[in-house]
């Protein structure tokens, strides 16, 4: 995109995800505002087509709690720090939804960051996983969300498998939500891979 | 502006949760004081009055009949809302519900929606036109941290403590007898145990003061059979694995004590 300071498109299954980041540039909502690092701020919207009903437009509760997750899960990568009083805005706008979308939204929003060139520890990378038909599976499809039994969707930044975003739910025994994390993760490593091609297309170098 | 806490509030609260203490005398897994009460409110068919030390919420539940969501025509709504109220907090502002406030009502909504809590295919009235419609409305009242945990455990207590008047159909019409109240039907309880990760360890129940200098936070939804219904990570830093799963230890323990609040029923 040409406008924006970083961007990324990212298909993932169905999934057709856009991501922007404008900043670290100036914060105007004094009240927001923090002295001694820079805010992530983060919107996660849906386009009114890319589900099968009609999505109203604008922010629902829906994806107001998906922004402020997204933003929890990228900030901890991001050297926040090193921009007191400012702000790093990341848009994301899922254009085609078919479950996941969470999870591509902040695969996309960290490859857009890392465009922008700011500071980070790690790329994080989201994948979800879940329980459906009695098994442990990974990326659950819309279907298998709906009628499945659990959704794990999860983040880490995968240098040091630490994790940034976790959400249940759904009924799991603790054994199976340990299969289900471990088998998010995997998923997170091969969905990193893809980041850093991304990157090293735009880029080159190794 | 966001305020800063000053760091050698940090330095001292995590120091002394690191040598296995806290500021305020409890033990790392300990709660704060909690007390439940119910039908609080007499214009609500449910209420509760929770409070977790100074953290205190109230609950009311409300009733209506409705229409079923079309991708549902045989099970009953119902909706969780959550305000905080700008009287609970010096930074809480009138206007229409922030970020925080959505977290609080969609992951205690969760909780009770995937622990399937209400037994919502029993409140069907008839079938794709007429169901029961809950209303799960939560006010948050005083803050001093912990809301999700108050929260889940106020709005179970107040659904248990729920009578809703007797409808039966005739003719295609939907009869109310408020002289004949019922109370709602649950199939199961759940409770959600909430624990901030301080310096290297994992602490029970954050007051305001630690939730200020938490690195993140998790909140898990247990069922009555132990069983996890829903999770929620928040905060700004990362977790990891291990910590993850202590805390799942941690929540399956913690709220066996919670479940005891509750009526037996």
């Amino acid at each position: 995109m040409e406008r924006a300071d970083g961007s990324a498109y990212l298909e993932f299954g169905d999934n057709k995800v856009l991501a922007a980041v404008y900043g670290p540039r100036e914060f105007h909502i004094r009240r927001f505002l923090k002295p001694n690092m820079a805010v992530l701020r983060c919107r996660y919207n849906m386009a009114p087509f890319s589900v099968e009903d009609r999505k109203r437009p604008g922010p629902d509760r829906r994806s107001l709690e998906i922004s402020k997750l997204t933003s929890e899960a990228l900030s901890p990568a991001v050297f926040l720090e090193k921009f007191p009083r400012s702000s790093i805005d990341v848009f994301i706008e899922v254009l085609q939804a078919e479950g996941g979308t969470r999870c591509a939204g902040i695969t996309a929003a960290s490859v857009a960051l890392a465009d922008a060139g700011i500071p980070m520890r790690d790329m994080v990378v989201a994948c979800a996983a879940g329980k459906s038909n009695g098994q442990v599976v990974m990326d659950l499809s819309e279907w298998e969300d709906k009628e499945g039994e659990a959704d794990v969707p999860v983040a880490i930044m995968p240098r040091t498998g630490e994790i940034t975003l976790l959400q249940m739910d759904g009924q799991l025994t603790k054994d199976e939500f340990e299969q289900a994390l471990d088998l998010a993760k995997e998923g997170c490593m091969k969905i990193s891979e893809e980041q850093k091609k991304a990157i090293k297309n735009r880029y080159g170098g190794d | 502006m966001q305020p800063v806490v000053p760091e050698i509030t940090r330095t001292s609260v995590t120091n002394l949760i690191n040598k296995g203490e806290r500021t305020d005398g409890r033990a790392l897994d300990q709660y704060r004081e909690i007390s439940l009460e119910t039908g609080v409110i007499k214009k609500a068919e449910g209420s509760a009055r929770v409070k977790i030390g100074n953290t205190q919420i109230m609950i009311g539940i409300k009733p209506q009949i409705g229409e079923p969501f079309p991708d549902t025509p045989n099970v009953g709504v119902f909706m969780t809302n959550s305000e905080l109220l700008p009287m609970a907090a010096p930074n809480f502002e009138p206007g229409p519900p922030d970020e925080r406030s959505v977290e609080l009502s969609r992951v205690t909504d969760r909780g009770i929606r995937e622990g399937k809590i209400i037994d919502l295919e029993n409140m069907v009235l008839i079938p794709g036109k007429k169901v029961w419609m809950i209303f799960i409305d939560m006010h948050v009242v005083d803050y001093d941290g912990n809301l999700m945990d108050a929260a889940a455990l106020g709005a179970m207590a107040a659904l248990m403590d729920t009578k809703i008047p007797t409808a039966t159909v005739q003719d295609d019409e939907v009869v109310i007898d408020y002289e004949n109240m019922q109370p709602l039907p649950l199939k199961d309880k759940t409770v959600m145990c909430t624990m901030a990760k301080i310096g290297k360890e994992l602490v029970s129940d954050p007051s305001l003061e630690e939730e200020s200098i938490m690195g993140a936070r998790i909140s898990i939804g247990i069922r009555s059979d132990g069983t996890i219904c829903s999770m929620q990570k928040g905060g700004e830093r990362p977790f990891e694995k291990e910590e993850i799963l202590k805390a799942i230890d941690m929540a399956q323990e913690k709220t066996k004590e919670l479940f005891k609040y509750l009526p037996e029923s």
